[in-house]
Order: structure tokens, then C-alpha cells, then sequence
């Protein structure tokens, strides 16, 4: 049976069912991946995958449905239903939404499932001989991966949405080793399904090898605090951890004390700073039309010059915070409910040139690159992949990767300048509830921040 | 499933089918009360093949696919690995217990009742606090088959309790939590809450830390949380193929200290992470990794192991759904014959540390870790007098692990895939921010 098929069934018994609201999902799915460990390839494969799921809503309480096999779907739906009765206890309260019925297709020039398989592995041969050909290489990984998927959704409210997206990520690292140590250097980059995005990346991945070997000899940072500069891949990171996921309102929305922290208005930076999270913008990762509870995207700015005038939500937390909704509920794949998410967040440009940000530090450090990061809502970490000393407003010796660490609120506070470089970065993925990667993008110019915990060795 | 491997073979030397479906049902609380009731059912179906001497590999989720299933291990088999081993014949498997009857029978209202008093106690204690919860049970059914006639077939149950709690003062937060799982039901959890209510307890008043080295005691989740992502890493037969090890040149020498003892352990009677074999149907062994501080072996699948000259741990593993590749099942480090008590009472200026949160971020192949202390406590004169904050720990796995001051006399699993006991540096860089 087609998803197709299998949807046209489900409309008929969702709009009949006894429930304050009832959705499905139904996804299909074409993925490949290739991966190199060493010289030798790992893994290639392609893979299938069909599934879905009902969510329904009874008396405020949720159930939830996820299947693979498309037979007997309307048991599934009676499960559901009978679940969400199961566990609710008060009133059901979702924002109004328009009925939609519409198509999304992906570009033809943005389909990975077209490129046949030979030319991905030729460019990721190419790649990781240009890896290898770096003196005192231990060994490489190379992991590409792409997907192209097709999601059908429909509610008891006569939504029928048929949307496809395709999404591609490359994850480069070199190992370099002398004498028992071993250092890494990686590289993460992503596409919306745009092959061609990824084919010139060979000097910065002969770059990374480089850089792997020049770790080798590289001293630690002392820990402490510092002056730190982030290159937009980096601050991109920071928005995205230190502030993206507070604004996420599945936190805030019933938390009483959080709420009176993230209350709209409340001043959070300099009036320099402005956060914005969007889905609108064509050909971004983290962009779609309609998000996992059938919501038009849109453009929510989450700080507006250093005052929280937003925040993201579904359909559940805007009416509960009775604020708008913003189309930020999505889910990984068909196992899993919707949930607020980010999409593409990023911090607007300023007008401060690199030159003059790094001028007057005396001694602080340069951070560059993502290597992860994660965040506790008030405390974050991200590491960078790459770091250097500032010593008297002139980047100066190489460091090994350093780990910052902070609080989000006094952080923000001392974000003391930014730059006039806005870049976005398409290279990560988030992870939430046990929902990971979810494709995202995150950017930023460089910024300076005052007395950032750095850890050391 | 024969059918796959009967059209299989007809174009490859060799195939195997590998088939896993599960069913989990999960009870979610969310702000201290009942909020979702999920069920999830899943199927797939993987065809690994060997074709001219390369491996082929594909999957998909509905049997019916099983064309495509053949055709796309076949196109993928043109440039796969060349295939270094061979699959495994018939074998008789070790009776590992994983499976108990009694967990497809736990009612939602017994497990909303469990979720209950995972909650109450805990927002009884501390007025304010947020609690998310989840029950779950579920089990997962394997079944693969090989052309040499090879074939594994096995059921598991699994039961687990989570509580996570958020206290928000201001913009200050305190995050606590504990879990527990089983392949029997559970029912403990009192105990589970019991946790929260200690770490509640050690966090009530603040500490600071200066920034300098000092003793630290890691908890075993401040163990998992810190240390033991490099030492997976490390004793992975595919990382020390490629060289990426720093301690895959060391077999057979002193790397650790003489108090540490590791291994790996799919073999332990209902433990969510055991079974009877690993995901190529090689039978599941225990295997030694760390004797006496010598490292004394590593983790191998079919290929892996016979790349390296030696034959598979049973480590083989299809956890990310591509083809297998050596994985822990579980790490079990020896306890040792100190209390936790006797390792606070022994510190005049010091740290406790739960969880470390980013500590995985950084040169995890090196060794090298660096986190904030998410929960951690103070330590002066032998006693935990509250909670740090602002304060990052850093230090190397291979430098730590070198010099243990104590290990704990008593184990404990935690997220399921580690057992261990506290463990007692004598001396770790501490960054901190007053």
C-alpha cells in the first residue's frame, strides 16, 4: 500500500473519531550513505523505509501511535484515541489552526536519491585521499549521508499535507598521532538536498588534515576566564545552545518559575543584539512550509536590541502561554511526536570589523569551529575545534581544542561586540527528547564576549 | 525471511537476513503529571551479502520490499569492503536469560502507578520542583540467518523508570534524576526516588570550588558522564586497526592502575544489554579489556577480527542500523574496597561529581575531557557541605585512570550500558568563576 493510499484511508476514520483532535503521519523514505574509517570504505548502503503514526488528543492528555507495518490503521487510531482518554484529565487547549490542503515538492536539482552512488563515492575518494596524502595521518573518517523523504500529514480538521524534503550532511575528520597522541580535527557540512554544495571542499579539507597534525604540537590552553572571539560556525553554535533551546516553550510553557524568567520584554543583551529563528528562508536545512503539526513557518525574532520580545512553540504551548503560534513543532521521523523545535536561528549582523574586534584584547582567545555542544538551559558548553591565543590584538599560537563553558544569562550580558560578517552554518544537527540529528542551521558574524570560562588541561 | 536469503544467494557467495521488531509501550509524566501514553511498533529487515568477494548491504522496513532489498545490496556490493571473513556456521549459544513473561503484562495502570511514585515523593520534598517521568516496557524479537546455516532467533523483554527533576530559582537551576532498568518488571521505585531525594539533599546548600587542582570523586554517573566515552572509543578493534587508539599498541602492558579491572559483558542474566549473541550470531562471551591495569584485549566483530589476525569478541553490532561494526555491549568495571564514605572522609579540600555535562565534546580518541559540573558537590574536611556551580573539571582518561586513589566498594549500573563503582582521582584540574 502506498503512504498515499494508507492517508486516504486514515482521513476518512480520523474526522470520526470520539477525540478533541487526532493527526497521523505517514513517511517514506530513500537514504544512502557511504563511510570511510582509514583508507578503506566501511559502509555504503542505501536503505528504504516506510511507517507512520496517530497522535490524539483527549481531555488535554496525549496518545501516540507509531507503526511501520500499514495494515489495520484504523485499530491503530482506535489505540490512540483510547490512550489520549486514558490520560486526560483536563481540557484539551491547541491554537487555532487553518485547515490546510496543499503539496511540497523538492527542486530536481536538489534530489540526492538522483546522483547515482558511483559519483558520491568518487567524491568521497577524493576527499580522503586528500587526507591521507597529509604527512603523520593516522587515519580518516569520512560519513556522508543523504536522505530524501516524503511526509504526509492529516488531521481531524481536514488538514491533508503532502510535503518532501531532502537533506544531505558530510562529516570529515583527520586523526593525527605522534608518539601515544592522538588529535582530531573535523569538518561538518550539510545541504538541502544540493549535491553540488558539497563538491569544492577540497582545500578546506586539506586544510583540516593540517591542522590535525599541527595540533600535535600545540599546547593547552591554561583554564580560566577569558576574552573570547567566535568565528560565526562557533557563535552560530552558541545561539543556537545558549539561548535557541530556552526559547523552545515545551520548557517554559508550564514551568511557573521559568516563566517568570523568560518573561517578553526582560532585558537579556546589549540593544547590538538580535536573535532571530526562521524556517522561512528557501534552501536552508532547518526550512520547510508547513512544520509536523501542519502550521505555516514563520520568522520569530526571540531577542530584539537585547530585550526577549518571542519564542517558539506548538500548537500546545501557544495556547497555553496564549502567545501566537510560531510552526516550530517537528519530529525527526514517524517514531516520534512533534516537539518544539529550532529551525534556522541566528544572531543579525552588526557593524564591527574583525580587525577592530580583535584589536584592543590584550590576551584572550580566538575560537573557531564547531565540535559540539550541549546545554542544561541555564549552564551550556560547546567546544571548538580550533583555537589561538590573542595576544595584544594579533592572533597568535595555535592551542589544542578548547571547551567554553557559561551562563547563558550572564553570557548574553557580555557579548560585548558584534561583527559585520553574518554566515550561516548548514553543518549541524540537534538533538531533544531523545530526537536526534534534527536537520537545523544556525549562524552568526563573529562576536566578542568578556569573561568566558575556558577549561584547560 | 528465507525467501530473501533464497533470492539472495542465487546472486552472492554469501548473504544473511537479520530481522528485529519491537513493540514498547512508554507512560510520560510531564510538570509533575500524566501527559502522554505512546506505543511504537517497528519491524526491518537488513540483507548483508557477499558478491565477488565485496560486501553488499541494504534495508528496508516492510518485507515486502524484498526486491529492492536484493537489488540494492547488490548495486551497493560493487563497491563495498572487501569481505575479510566468513559468516558464521551453526553454533549453540549461551544460555543468557533476557526474557521474562511477566513484562508484557505490566497494565498502563500499574505503570501510571509507578509514575506516580516516582513524582510524589519527590515534589512532596521539594516544593516547586518540576518532574518529568517515563515508564516503559517493551520487547524486541531477532532473528537472523545465514547461508552456511547459521541462525539465531531470541526474544527480550525490557522494563525501565526515569525521573528527572528541575528546580528553578531565578536563573539559577538545579537539575537531579535517576533511572533503573530490567528485562524484569520493576517495581523499585521508591528507591528511584530515594536517589533524587539524596542529591536534593547534597544540593540544599551552595560551595564554591577555587580554581586548582583537587582530589575528585567521580559517582558511577559521574563516572559514565566523564570517563568512559574514551575508553569505548579505545578499546574498539576498529579504532586500534586504524592506529586511532592511543592504547592499541599497549596489549599486554601496564596502562592503568593496578586497582582497575574493565570488561565487556553481553552474558549477565536480564540485563537490557545482554543476549545470547550479537547481531552477526556470533555467541555472546565475556571479555577482559583491563586485568590488573594491563590492558589484556579489545572488542571485535566478524571482519574486524579477522583483519587483526583473531577472532570475534561477539561485539558486532547494528546499533545506527548500517552494517555491524564492534560495539561495547556492556562495561563493567571491578568494584574495589572503599567506601564512598571513607573516599569523602579522606579529602580535606575536594569535589564530588554526578554528572559533567560536555565532557564527550572534546578530543575523545586522546583521552582528553573537559565539562561543566552539572551536579557536583563540594568536599571540606571530609564532608560534602553543598552543591558547585559555574566550575569546569578537565583532565585526561589515561592520566586519571593511571593513579586511582580508590575504587568504590560498591557497582552500579547506570543508563543501562555501564556498571561501575565510584572512583577516587587524587588530583584533577578545576576551573571555576565566583
Amino acid at each position: 500500500m502506498s503512504i498515499k493510499t494508507a492517508g486516504q484511508e486514515l482521513a476518512e476514520v480520523i474526522g470520526k473519531c470520539d477525540a478533541d483532535y487526532v493527526e497521523a503521519h505517514l513517511e517514506e523514505s530513500q537514504t544512502s550513505h557511504i563511510i570511510y574509517r582509514g583508507r578503506e570504505l566501511d559502509s555504503i548502503g542505501r536503505a528504504t523505509a516506510i511507517g507512520g503514526n496517530v497522535r490524539a488528543m483527549v481531555k488535554g492528555g496525549w496518545g501516540f501511535v507509531s507503526f511501520n507495518d500499514l495494515n489495520n490503521l484504523p485499530e491503530r487510531v482506535a489505540l490512540a484515541v483510547e490512550q489520549a482518554r486514558f490520560v486526560g484529565r483536563e481540557a484539551s487547549q491547541l491554537a487555532a489552526a487553518e485547515p490546510v490542503v496543499a503539496t511540497v515538492s523538492v527542486e530536481a536539482d536538489r534530489d540526492p536519491a538522483a546522483i547515482p552512488l558511483v559519483e558520491k563515492k568518487q567524491l568521497m575518494d577524493e576527499y580522503n585521499d586528500i587526507i591521507w596524502r597529509t604527512p603523520e595521518i593516522q587515519t580518516s573518517t569520512v560519513g556522508y549521508a543523504d536522505s530524501r523523504k516524503k511526509v504526509i500529514f492529516l488531521s481531524s480538521a481536514g488538514s491533508f499535507i503532502e510535503q518532501e524534503r531532502a537533506d544531505i550532511t558530510l562529516r570529515l575528520a583527520a586523526v593525527a598521532t605522534r608518539d601515544g597522541d592522538v588529535q582530531q580535527v573535523g569538518l561538518s557540512v550539510g545541504s538541502r538536498g544540493d549535491f553540488s554544495a558539497l563538491q569544492s571542499l577540497h582545500d578546506e579539507v586539506a586544510q583540516m588534515a593540517r591542522r590535525a597534525v599541527a595540533l600535535l604540537s600545540a599546547p593547552q590552553v591554561k583554564g580560566g576566564e577569558y576574552t573570547v572571539v567566535l568565528d560565526p560556525v562557533l557563535a552560530g553554535v552558541f545561539v543556537h545552545e545558549a539561548f535557541g533551546h530556552l526559547s523552545e516553550s515545551d520548557f517554559v510553557y508550564e514551568n511557573d518559575r521559568l516563566r517568570r524568567i523568560m518573561t517578553l520584554g526582560r532585558q537579556f543583551g546589549r540593544p547590538e543584539l538580535n536573535i532571530v529563528d526562521t524556517a522561512t528562508i528557501p534552501g536552508l536545512r532547518g526550512s520547510y512550509q508547513y512544520d509536523d503539526e501542519g502550521m505555516p513557518a514563520t520568522r520569530t525574532y526571540l531577542i530584539r536590541e537585547g530585550k526577549l520580545v518571542g519564542r517558539l512553540h506548538s500548537r500546545e504551548t501557544a495556547a497555553k502561554m496564549n502567545e501566537k503560534p510560531t510552526g516550530n513543532a517537528r519530529a525527526i521521523n514517524h517514531r516520534y511526536p512533534p516537539i518544539v523545535r529550532m529551525t534556522n536561528t541566528y544572531i543579525e549582523p552588526g557593524t564591527v570589523s574583525f580587525a577592530d574586534m580583535v584589536g584592543d584584547i590584550k590576551e584572550g582567545i580566538y575560537a573557531k569551529n564547531w565540535y559540539g555542544g550541549t546545554t542544561s538551559m541555564e549552564m551550556f558548553t560547546f567546544s571548538a575545534g580550533e583555537a589561538y591565543m590573542i595576544r595584544n590584538g594579533k592572533i597568535a599560537e595555535m592551542l589544542r581544542p578548547v571547551v567554553l563553558t557559561g551562563n547563558v544569562f550572564t553570557t548574553l550580558e557580555n557579548i560585548d561586540a558584534i561583527g559585520d560578517d553574518l554566515a550561516m552554518n548548514q553543518g549541524g544537527g540537534c538533538g531533544k527528547g531523545g530526537q536526534a540529528p534534527l536537520p537545523v542551521s544556525n549562524g552568526s558574524p563573529h562576536i566578542r564576549i568578556g569573561r568566558c570560562l575556558v577549561g584547560g588541561g | 525471511m528465507e525467501d530473501i536469503l533464497a533470492q539472495a544467494v542465487e546472486v552472492a557467495e554469501e548473504a544473511e537476513v537479520f530481522a528485529v521488531s519491537s513493540e514498547e509501550t512508554q507512560v510520560q509524566f510531564e510538570t509533575n503529571r500524566l501527559k502522554h501514553l505512546q506505543t511504537k511498533q517497528q519491524t526491518s529487515v537488513a540483507l548483508r551479502l557477499i558478491r565477488q568477494g565485496r560486501v553488499g548491504y541494504a534495508t528496508a522496513t516492510d518485507m515486502g520490499e524484498r526486491h529492492s532489498l536484493v537489488s540494492n545490496a547488490v548495486a551497493t556490493a560493487q563497491f563495498g569492503m572487501p569481505a575479510e571473513f566468513q559468516l558464521p556456521a551453526p553454533s549453540s549459544y549461551p544460555p543468557v536469560a533476557v526474557f521474562d513473561a511477566g513484562v508484557a503484562s505490566v497494565s498502563n495502570e500499574a505503570m501510571i502507578q509507578l509514575g506516580e511514585e516516582l513524582v510524589a515523593p519527590v515534589t512532596a520534598h521539594t516544593p516547586g520542583i518540576i518532574c518529568e517521568a517515563e515508564v516503559a516496557r517493551g520487547t524486541v524479537s531477532v532473528r537472523i540467518l545465514n547461508s552456511r546455516g547459521g541462525q539465531a532467533d531470541y526474544r527480550k523483554s525490557f522494563f525501565s523508570l526515569g525521573i528527572e527533576g528541575s528546580l528553578v530559582n531565578d536563573t539559577d537551576m538545579l537539575f537531579v534524576g535517576e533511572s533503573a532498568s530490567s528485562c524484569h518488571p520493576l517495581s523499585n521505585s521508591g528507591e528511584v526516588a530515594g536517589t533524587v531525594l539524596r542529591q536534593l539533599e547534597l544540593a540544599r546548600n551552595r560551595a564554591s570550588v577555587p580554581g586548582k587542582s583537587l582530589p575528585v570523586v567521580f559517582t558511577p554517573d559521574g563516572v559514565a558522564s566523564a570517563l568512559i566515552s574514551p575508553l569505548m572509543a579505545a578499546f574498539n578493534g576498529k579504532m586500534v586497526l586504524k592506529g586511532a587508539s592511543p592504547i592499541g599498541n599497549k596489549l599486554g602492558q601496564p596502562v592503568f592502575d593496578r586497582k582497575f579491572r574493565l570488561w565487556d559483558d553481553p552474558t549477565v542474566g536480564y540485563r537490557p544489554s545482554s543476549r545470547p549473541c550479537d547481531d552477526e550470531g556470533v555467541p555472546s562471551q565475556r571479555t577482559t579489556l583491563v586485568e590488573e591495569g594491563v590492558v589484556a584485549g579489545f572488542i571485535y566483530d566478524l571482519q574486524t577480527a579477522a583483519l587483526a589476525h583473531t577472532g570475534s569478541t561477539g561485539n558486532g553490532s547494528r546499533n545506527h542500523g548500517g552494517l555491524p561494526s564492534p560495539a561495547p555491549s556492556a562495561f563493567i568495571i571491578a568494584p574495589g574496597d572503599t567506601d564512598f564514605t571513607e573516599m569523602v572522609q579522606d579529602i580535606k579540600e575536594g569535589l564530588v561529581v554526578e554528572q559533567l555535562m560536555g565532557a564527550g565534546q572534546g578530543n575523545v580518541l586522546g583521552g582528553d575531557f573537559s565539562g561543566n559540573v552539572l551536579l557536583g558537590y563540594k568536599v571540606e574536611n571530609g564532608k560534602i557541605v553543598g552543591r558547585v556551580k559555574n566550575t569546569m573539571v578537565s583532565g585526561n582518561v589515561y592520566q586519571v585512570l593511571k593513579q586511582v586513589a580508590a575504587i568504590g566498594r560498591e557497582a552500579k549500573w547506570v543508563g543501562g550500558f555501564l556498571q561501575t563503582p565510584h572512583i577516587y582521582c587524587p588530583s584533577l584540574s578545576v576551573a571555576s568563576k565566583g
